[in-house]
């Protein structure tokens, strides 16, 4: 029987590559880390806590507190943010022939990643993203939680250049990539089924704050679609803040840089016209002073980004194109805030948790341990 | 002579750091870069425009892409 050759088109043949996809172009991620910082603080202004407009481990930790894996009274709520954002990414994705279902690079490594990962972020209270709106916001603890997440991607350099890598991930059907959407199109079929009643702390099987950060949010439908086009916008132009400052030390690439860069002026300057911007290292919302722990706490975070090759959004929207080993590290994080707020390993704006300090010992210890003995020989 | 590099199913950095690797150890001309996302085709073309080789050509087999690098 006569077989077929395989298929192949010439996409390009020529003497200067260009981008075809504008989004990817310098001046694209620049536009979307602005579009980004932009949004966020109007979500702050919509009702979304102070200086988080959007934090992805914040939200993620709130959804682990909104179906229960947490009793953390102040951090339960649906965020619908999270939701748009994987489904955002899926849309983006299919339109463009960008969804990739493809699965089985060291799942069980990318999840203890993403344990840790929130451990570290919430002993810091933020995910790099807020990272970046506390510093527009004026929140100066912030300085040090970067420096933390620029020590721990720069560690994780180190373990790359050194050989290390999880593995090559294997094609798989559809179905497996759409797995982690339709999880995300079941919270929103939760969320408006069971939606917030005002001075109810549950309806049906979900949990709502009546007071902190989890009682703070905007409007569920305006946060959906700003998620949605964060999804749609992130996916195309692969934005990344742990890339941002991998590439930079990696290879001195500043492309992804100046998408987060963007997002910082973006949102410094929406603070600085319509407020608030409160310059200095006491009493910012959601935030704690102390310093060495704000650094350590994103040094974890930052390595386990690392490792696992991108920030808490990125895995997000790689999950919406199909990522399954993204999926299972966004999992991680998940059941790492419920690990995170049922052993006081979170902090609080009055300071580390009782046992986040030797979290943040532990995670090291893991996350050390993965980059050194997880490394091929180069050839 | 050409040097090949499979990045397929890697992911990122990993198919730019094994494009960067070669780029600074090959004597060849040609390299061969073989990766399965659009991002990665994307990154490593960006890469080595930004180390002088130029990108010759793009095909596509399968959803699975070959970039013909060749020094600038």
């Amino acid at each position: 029987m006569h077989t077929m050759p395989p298929f192949t088109t010439t996409i390009f043949q020529g003497e200067t590559w260009t981008m075809k996809n504008y989004l990817a172009s310098k001046w694209g991620i620049i536009g979307v880390g602005a579009i980004i910082g932009v949004l966020a603080a109007l979500l702050q202004k919509l009702g979304n806590p102070g200086n988080m407009g959007i934090c992805v481990a914040c939200f993620e930790r709130d959804i682990a507190g909104a179906i229960g894996l947490h009793r953390a009274a102040v951090v339960q709520y649906m965020r619908p943010e999270i939701i748009g954002f994987v489904l955002g990414s899926l849309g983006a994705a299919l339109a463009t022939k960008d969804f990739r279902p493809r699965t089985g690079s060291a799942p069980i490594v990318r999840f203890v990643l993403g344990i840790f990962a929130m451990i570290g972020a919430l002993v810091f209270l933020g995910c790099p993203w807020r990272a970046m709106l506390r510093l527009a916001g004026g929140d100066l603890n912030a300085i040090f939680g970067l420096l933390g997440l620029i020590g721990g991607v720069w560690i994780g350099t180190m373990f790359l250049k050194g050989g290390y890598n999880l593995g090559a991930a294997k094609k798989t059907y559809p179905a497996v990539g759409l797995i982690m959407p339709l999880i995300m199109f079941g919270f929103l079929i939760l969320a408006l089924l069971y939606p917030m009643i005002p001075g109810q702390a549950q309806n049906g099987v979900l949990l709502y704050s009546l007071k902190g950060p989890g009682a703070m949010h905007a409007p569920l439908f305006i946060a959906l679609a700003i998620g949605l086009g964060v999804g749609i916008l992130a996916q195309r132009s692969r934005f990344c803040t742990m890339g941002a400052f991998r590439d930079l030390i990696l290879f001195k690439q500043t492309h992804l840089f100046g998408g987060v860069v963007a997002l910082v002026i973006a949102a410094w300057v929406v603070n600085m016209i319509f407020g608030p911007f409160h310059p200095g290292f006491a009493d910012q919302p959601v935030a704690h002073t102390q310093s060495l722990w704000n650094f350590m706490g994103m040094v974890l975070a930052g390595l386990a980004f690392a490792l696992a090759g991108g920030c808490p959004g990125r895995q997000l929207f790689l999950a919406g194109e199909g990522d399954g080993d993204a999926a299972i590290f966004v999992f991680g994080m998940i059941v790492g805030a419920g690990f995170s707020h049922n052993f006081g390993l979170a902090s609080s704006p009055k300071g580390v948790g009782p046992h986040g300090i030797a979290a943040v010992v532990i995670g090291m210890i893991v996350c050390l341990a993965i980059g050194w003995f997880m490394r091929k020989k180069r050839a | 002579m050409s040097t090949t590099v499979d990045a397929r199913g890697l992911s990122c950095p990993q198919p730019v750091l094994d494009t960067m690797m070669a780029i600074q150890s090959t004597t060849d001309d040609t390299i061969t870069v073989m990766v399965d996302t659009e991002a990665s085709k994307e990154n490593v073309s960006r890469a080595a425009s930004g180390k002088g080789w130029k990108v010759q050509s793009i095909d596509e087999i399968n959803g699975e892409y070959t970039l013909t690098l060749i020094r600038g």
